[in-house]
């Protein structure tokens, strides 16, 4: 393939940049089957260069369309086509962009940042090959077959695109280490069109033996990727590679370049690999070699044993897992990675954002408030015949086939903005009683998440200890993430309550700003002994916390201290009157009482 | 229509095959919510349900699928049509599945004002919308918790009262909806609401085999699905049409399975141990052990149905209790074994 065999062995960035060139031309050839390609990169010229290579990598003809990230769904599914209804004078479909890119592309702006609901959208499109269209009055089933290119820009470990998405686009790639000199050398080998095409015929004579199969299932069972999408779309990437290559038969390379491409990033674990046939050096020289020389070696390689061929694949995967990954991994011994949030303070979905819809009212648009067309149409409609007759003949010549609407048909959408609420559990957890605390506060988020849907209630959990303050849970109504990121919680080291409220005042003022009404829950017995700088020190940490306490009156956020400590402590009282804040000393807090008091002081915010 | 993947060749996943199984035999158990892993083939199978559901008789122009033999089923054009001999014209149709698409608007939910009949010819028409086309089948809504909140209100309103209700730009219609919710979603992307799980008469949770031979048979299977899904679909075509057999035959030998005293004892003493809100969860139990009971052509239900059916029955049914980490269904497994297992 593309880089020449005698090129000089080349560092990590460039073997990055080696196979995401890859990844673009097994997308070009088969993008519905492979799904796509989260491409992490900053933007830029790598990123822009890579697009472009993709772009030119297409076959002639085939659609590739950029989505932004908060594409309505007329624009994205479809809905009615405004000009041409009143043209025609009967409602026209408008297509949206997803079956406008049939056969093509879709290139996802800002994925980190993209909602749930329309990640859902696309995996529909791409589970069913199809949009299915109920809106507007118009019911469609449109044809997509289609590859996503989810472009990643997110900077933090949490900022990704929704794994829904990204669980159904074959490739990840993470650009963001290579620079603009390594993305020059290989891009002038690609070549275009013409190959995609013929690729693309050939596609659906490539055939798969059983063996390969089942080396690339069990190399993503061994790298701990539960998901059967992994190797089904691992296979397909092979097929592409073998397309592409010009054969009719899958062979082990390919199923190592997809075990790279497509497996070896989704690694929860590291795989245990036999040691008799898998030296250092193999792993090493595999994946480099695999691509170009495939032409000339299957022959001698075809002989090879089941099992050779499975530890083949694992060994290309294991090689390509990324050293940041591999860190991440043995971090965590293997275990989960940390759940995702949709948005560093967890974006709401969009159902949530955007209130709730009580229908329409008739009513001027502009300002903001936006005419709803079908209805709009609706209340014209019937009047269609008398406004015809009294317009009179001299008009009927301009007018004969358009529909007549009149100011007092306009329909304007109405909302009502409910405020839901967020509550932000600030938790102390430091020192002796920090255990005792977290397990409270654990249960109080869990209670509340229990049975708070009705209300659509979110849940934050920031606890402070040492000399930091984090965000353990970003609001979420998800039980079973909560449970999960609460799961593990540590504890004891000094109390930098100063820093807690700070955090609790920022992350409330995001989500005011969002237009939720947030609610801080402070759980401590009120004695700091960090102060904001991070130096220890009583006086100054409770001169500290108290200005912080300040802030949250100030800022007018709804407060709850519940005082943990064995005894009522003059500090945490002290710490309340600042905060504005209800006062309640529950030294053998159970969670009912607190996510009680938690609803309480919500319903007087609201 | 794009093709489905035959019902029978799912791989595993025993518990969720057999959840619609039931649902399928029973549609008054109330459906069947599929909660779980992303790429475990949740919605494969839920779409794969309309295959193994025999055809009923409607009548002939109505856009609700009235049942001809129930004449007054609160379907207005049924009623107003004067049949000749008191009978309306009826065929054999499909029972309706039919998806519930995420951004649906409102109008296509419940049905509106026919926007083309209205501008072309100025007639105030009703355009029936999903609702009506679910009556008598199935509705099923993928990622159900990503559903927006007044559609979720819309459905509980109508998924109790079993009618539409349509009052909309000068329309005023009404008519039957009587329809199984079916669901399927994700956990992680948030909770369901109490009263919308409520609704689902079994809860499946589903997660990806970890057994390797199984795991390969799946991704075969799809990889032969994908390449070639005709062929796929007439390789099974056997093995389907068996399954479908078995669901006819069961729906016809449902009212005659007994239920012994013993067994509804059972099933009471089950659900109190288990602290469930309300009765519907002791119907559902019994409901759902008797169509079990009907698949596996027992004469009356038995200590092994109640406890294969009591946990898809239960496990969304009990009060969450936060500082209880077990799951709902090793709390549900623990009961049944306390009880049974004396």
């Amino acid at each position: 393939m593309t880089p020449a065999p005698d090129a000089p062995p080349r560092d990590e960035t460039a073997e990055r940049w080696g196979d995401a060139v890859r990844a673009a031309r097994l997308v070009a050839v088969d993008p519905a089957g492979i799904g796509g390609i989260v491409l992490r990169a900053h933007a830029g010229p790598v990123r822009e260069r890579w697009l472009a290579l993709l772009q030119g990598a297409l076959a002639e003809g085939t659609p590739l369309r950029r989505l932004p990230v908060r594409a309505g769904d007329d624009r994205l599914l479809g809905g009615l086509d405004l000009a041409e209804t009143l043209r025609l004078g009967r409602p026209v479909l408008e297509r949206g962009l997803l079956a406008d890119c049939d056969g093509g592309i879709v290139v996802a702006a800002m994925a980190e940042r993209m909602t749930a609901g329309t990640a859902a959208r696309l995996a529909a499109a791409l589970d069913t090959s199809s949009v299915h269209l109920e809106r507007d009055g118009l019911a469609a089933r449109l044809t997509t077959r289609i590859g996503v290119v989810a472009l990643d820009e997110g900077i933090a470990e949490d900022e990704r695109p929704p794994p829904a998405l990204a669980e159904r686009l074959g490739c990840h790639l993470d650009l963001t280490p290579v620079g603009v000199t390594a993305s020059e050398d290989l891009s002038a080998a690609l070549e275009g069109t013409e190959e995609t095409a013929a690729a693309r015929s050939r596609l659906g004579r490539v055939a798969v033996d059983g063996e390969i199969l089942a080396a690339l299932v069990a190399a993503a069972a061994a790298l701990g990727i539960g998901s059967l999408r992994a190797p089904s779309l691992a296979l397909k990437a092979a097929r592409a590679a073998a397309a592409l290559d010009g054969r009719d038969q899958v062979a082990p390379e390919d199923a190592e370049l997809a075990a790279r491409l497509v497996l070896a990033p989704r690694a929860t674990c590291l795989p245990a690999l036999p040691e008799d046939t898998a030296p250092e050096e193999d792993q090493a020289e595999e994946p480099d070699e695999a691509p170009e020389d495939d032409a000339d070696t299957p022959a001698g390689e075809d002989d090879s044993e089941p099992d050779r061929l499975e530890d083949r694949v694992l060994a290309a995967a294991a090689a390509a897992i990324p050293a940041d990954l591999l860190a991440l991994l043995n971090l965590s011994q293997g275990g989960r990675r940390p759940p995702r949030a949709s948005g560093p303070a967890g974006a709401p979905q969009k159902s949530l954002s955007r209130g709730r819809p009580l229908g329409t009212r008739q009513g001027r648009p502009g300002g903001g408030v936006r005419l709803n067309v079908v209805e709009t149409l609706r209340a014209a409609a019937p009047w269609q015949p008398v406004r015809r007759a009294r317009q009179g003949d001299d008009a009927a010549a301009d007018t004969g086939r358009r529909v007549l609407v009149r100011p007092d048909d306009f329909r304007i959408n109405a909302f009502k903005q409910r405020s839901e609420s967020t509550a932000i559990f600030l938790v102390d957890a430091s020192g002796s009683a920090a255990l005792h605390r977290l397990a409270e506060a654990k249960g109080a988020v869990e209670t509340l998440l229990a049975d708070c849907y009705i209300r659509r209630e979110q849940v934050a959990l920031i606890a402070f200890r040492g000399q930091t303050a984090d965000l353990l849970l970003p609001p979420t109504r998800s039980l079973v993430r909560a449970k999960r990121s609460l799961s593990g919680l540590p504890g004891g080291g000094g109390t930098p309550l100063a820093a807690g409220i700070d955090a609790g005042v920022a992350l409330a003022e995001a989500l005011s700003r969002k237009g939720r009404t947030p609610i801080l829950v402070l759980l401590t017995d009120g004695r700091a002994n960090i102060a904001r700088d991070g130096s220890p020190g009583r006086e100054q940490a409770g001169a500290d916390a108290l200005a912080a306490a300040r802030a949250v009156h100030l800022a007018g956020l709804p407060a709850l201290l519940i005082d943990m400590a064995p005894r009522p402590q003059p500090a945490a009282q002290a710490l309340a009157m600042a905060m504005a804040a209800r006062y309640l000393a529950l030294p053998h807090a159970d969670p009912g009482t607190v996510s009680q008091a938690v609803r309480v002081t919500a319903a007087e915010a609201a | 229509m794009p093709s489905v993947f035959p019902f029978a060749a799912i791989v595993g996943q025993d518990e969720m095959k057999l959840a619609i199984l039931i649902a399928a035999v029973d549609p008054k158990i109330g459906g069947v919510l599929v909660f779980g892993d992303r790429g475990t083939g949740k919605s494969t199978a839920v779409r794969a349900l309309a295959a193994l559901l025999p055809k009923m008789r409607a009548v002939v122009g109505c856009p609700y699928g009235c049942d001809p033999d129930k004449p007054g089923g609160h379907c207005e054009v049924c009623q107003v049509d004067d049949a000749p001999n008191g009978r309306l014209k009826s065929r054999q149709v499909p029972v309706p599945v039919v998806d519930l698409p995420l951004g649906a608007t409102e109008d296509r939910v419940v049905g509106a004002l026919d926007l083309e009949q209205a501008l072309t010819r100025g007639r105030k028409a009703f355009e029936p919308g999903l609702l009506a086309r679910a009556n008598r089948g199935f509705l099923y809504i993928d990622e159900a918790n990503l559903l927006e909140d007044h559609l979720v209100d819309l459905l509980l309103d109508v998924a109790a009262s079993g009618e539409n209700v349509v009052e909309r730009e000068g329309l005023s219609v009404r008519h039957p909806a009587r329809f199984v919710l079916v669901g399927s979603g994700n956990p992680e992307e948030g909770e369901l609401r109490p009263q919308l799980l409520d609704r689902f008469g079994l809860s499946v949770e589903v997660t990806t085999p970890t057994d390797l031979a199984t795991r390969i048979e799946v991704v075969r299977r799809r990889d032969a699905f994908e390449g070639d899904p005709d062929g796929f679909a007439e390789d099974w075509a056997k093995e389907e049409a068996k399954l479908r057999r078995r669901v006819v035959a069961a729906r016809k030998r449902l009212d005659g399975v007994s239920v012994p005293d013993a067994a509804l004892e059972r099933a009471a003493r089950l659900c109190l141990s288990l602290g469930t809100d309300g009765l519907r969860g002791e119907l559902t139990l019994v409901r759902a052990a008797r169509a079990l009971a009907a698949l596996d052509n027992r004469p009356a239900v038995s200590d092994d149905q109640l406890r294969r059916v009591a946990p898809p029955a239960l496990r969304h049914r009990l009060r969450r209790n936060p500082l209880d980490d077990a799951g709902s269904t090793t709390r549900v497994g623990r009961a049944v074994a306390e009880l049974f297992d004396v």
